[in-house]
């Protein structure tokens, strides 16, 4: 079946050695070197070069050191505090992502525009400042820290703090990658679910959860990785007390600044390699979203 | 029922309107709008020269220059191998080049104390590559730099990319049918193209510099008037109890954030613009 072959340039015209032909659109042979070789390198010594020494690092001393470090006490309750934050925050931002994206891509309203650009805020913002702006609110000097004082309740330097940080540094991720998908599929849909005689719930378990599924998971990805990475704005809020408002970066930083480096690099390489798993993940949604796409357009 | 009737522009038979604007409207206010509101607040309790002086001591000035030229500096470096690894990915083939594809996203997905650790390691002077170097970058403001490409990196390759993936083959070759070499097919009918996008990614790449601190507090040495960035400098005034000084410092850092916002909003609205009229 594959005897025909295609001719790679043009055809040889009269005397012309076909290696002298070149497709008009692209460069030599040197110059594509040139670039795929430049790019090559910075990508090595700025991005597989610092992910590749997280791993070594971590295993310098020996798998025994590594197991004991990622078994410590101090590690362990870090890695406990970080899933809480984690698990409360991006179910939280995953509401908040469908509902802000059903609002914006459904209907046709006054304001949506500024709506849009509120929902970036937090990418805009430093993460210390997004720490700051809870101490200013809940600390003890700050709008409700009396109050909270007196019913003994505490916000700031407790989980609390460290939740609601979380939420602000991931709050967009969701609504952002559902806000473009939705809006490119239209409403068409949903209006026929409704015309069918759907209610509210089953036009949206039916018809647009099916359609935004890829999206979503994409969305959830993207915020699970950030809540699990976040440091700034987690340190400025936490208080740094060990085995009680450390998670997994904070944990790092306190080994790393007490010289304990095959720790600190054995509890980032949990995290190097969530950001890998993230990656492939990431990956694979995208190729499934691609080949979504290439569907309904046939 | 309040929100539907005052907001909508027509009517529709899609249900939920109301309550998803009015979660939306609430959650959004709750977790970013009030918050954030406190540290303007916050600033009004100084007096104008308070504030003057607050937020152009020496210390704070030097850490403006470093915080902004670093980021700058960084974003530079990332728009001229941006556009090149952008472009290697859409036009060549080689091995590999799936798996350089997905991980120019690393940075995004790499905690930046992570990416902190590995750098200094990397980068001080008995590392993998600082022993190379004749001079010191661990531990120096080339450091904040280093550790500023970083996590910059994905930003002009993402915006660049799909502009290059969508360009028509067409405009190409008619320049080459009209006579134009390759390096004038590019600088002159491709770069037209690609500059609003590649403007947008320096912008997202240099904003989000500005305001970056895990990665960077672990490779700068932290020196003050040297190696100390502005967002370092809110968290050390914290931690001495001056609220209304580190909060006049992340005014200043906020009002530069959203100015660069509205910037890059711009900018986007021109690339689409750009993109639609090809």
């Amino acid at each position: 079946m594959n005897t025909l072959v295609l001719p790679q340039v043009a055809p040889n015209v009269a005397g012309v050695a076909p290696r002298a032909i070149r497709s008009a659109t692209t460069e030599p042979a040197w110059v594509r070197r040139l670039l795929i070789g430049a790019a090559l390198a910075f990508m090595t010594l700025f991005l597989f070069v610092p992910l590749a020494i997280v791993f070594v690092e971590a295993f310098k001393k020996g798998v025994g050191v590594y197991l004991a470090a990622i078994s410590d006490p101090d590690a362990l309750s870090a890695i406990r505090l970080t899933l809480i934050a984690t698990g409360i925050s991006v179910p939280l931002n995953l509401v908040f992502g469908v509902a802000a994206a059903w609002a914006i891509t459904k209907f046709d309203f006054r304001g949506k525009q500024v709506l849009l650009t509120l929902i970036d805020l937090p990418f805009s913002v430093s993460p210390v400042i997004a720490g700051l702006i809870y101490v200013l609110v809940f600390g003890l000097q700050g709008w409700c820290g009396e109050w909270l004082r007196d019913h003994d309740l505490k916000i700031i330097f407790a989980v609390p703090g460290i939740v609601l940080a979380t939420l602000f540094v991931t709050f967009p991720f969701i609504a952002r990658e559902l806000i473009p998908l939705m809006q490119a599929q239209g409403i068409e849909q949903e209006e026929a679910a409704r015309v069918l005689g759907a209610n509210g719930w089953q036009m949206f378990r039916r018809v647009t959860l099916p359609n935004i599924q890829w999206a979503l998971l994409y969305g959830v990805i993207l915020c699970n990785a950030r809540a699990m990475g976040e440091f700034g704005a987690v340190s400025v809020v936490s208080g740094h007390i060990r085995g009680q408002t450390n998670t997994i970066p904070l944990h790092i930083e306190i080994a790393y600044n007490e010289y304990q480096f095959a720790a600190a690099f054995a509890v980032a390489s949990l995290l190097a390699g969530l950001a890998l798993v993230t990656l492939v993940a990431k990956y694979a949604v995208e190729q499934r979203l691609k080949r979504e796409e290439t569907h309904h357009e046939h | 029922m309040l929100l539907s009737r005052t907001l909508l522009k027509r009517h529709t038979v899609l249900p939920g309107f109301d309550l998803a604007l009015g979660f939306a409207l609430l959650y959004l206010s709750l977790v970013v709008l009030i918050p954030l509101s406190a540290a303007f607040f916050k600033t009004f309790t100084l007096t104008w020269p308070q504030f003057l002086e607050a937020t152009t001591t020496p210390r704070v000035l030097a850490s403006y220059r470093l915080t902004f030229g670093a980021s700058f500096g960084a974003a530079l470096l990332n728009g001229f191998f941006g556009l090149i690894t952008a472009w290697v990915l859409v036009r060549y083939d080689f091995p590999g080049k799936r798996l350089v594809d997905a991980l120019v996203d690393l940075p995004f997905a790499l905690p930046t104390a992570v990416a902190g650790i590995a750098l200094t390691a990397l980068w001080a002077s008995n590392g993998w590559i600082g022993q190379w170097l004749p001079f010191k970058v661990s531990f120096t403001p080339v450091g904040v730099w280093v550790a500023l490409v970083f996590i910059g990196l994905p930003f002009v390759v993402r915006t660049v990319q799909p502009v290059l993936e969508d360009l028509n083959r067409e405009l190409e070759e008619a320049a080459a049918t009209l006579g134009a070499s390759r390096w004038q097919t590019f600088a002159q009918v491709i770069l037209p193209i690609v500059l609003p996008a590649w403007l947008t990614g320096f912008a997202l790449a240099f904003a989000r510099a500005l305001g970056e601190y895990g990665s960077v507090i672990f490779i700068a040495g932290n020196m003050p008037m040297i190696s100390e960035i502005t967002p370092l400098l809110i968290i050390t005034k914290l931690e001495q109890y001056d609220y209304a000084g580190a909060t006049a410092l992340a005014v200043v850092m906020l009002v530069v954030s959203f100015g660069l916002l509205l910037g890059i909003n711009g900018l986007q609205a021109w690339a689409r613009k750009r993109q639609g009229g090809m």
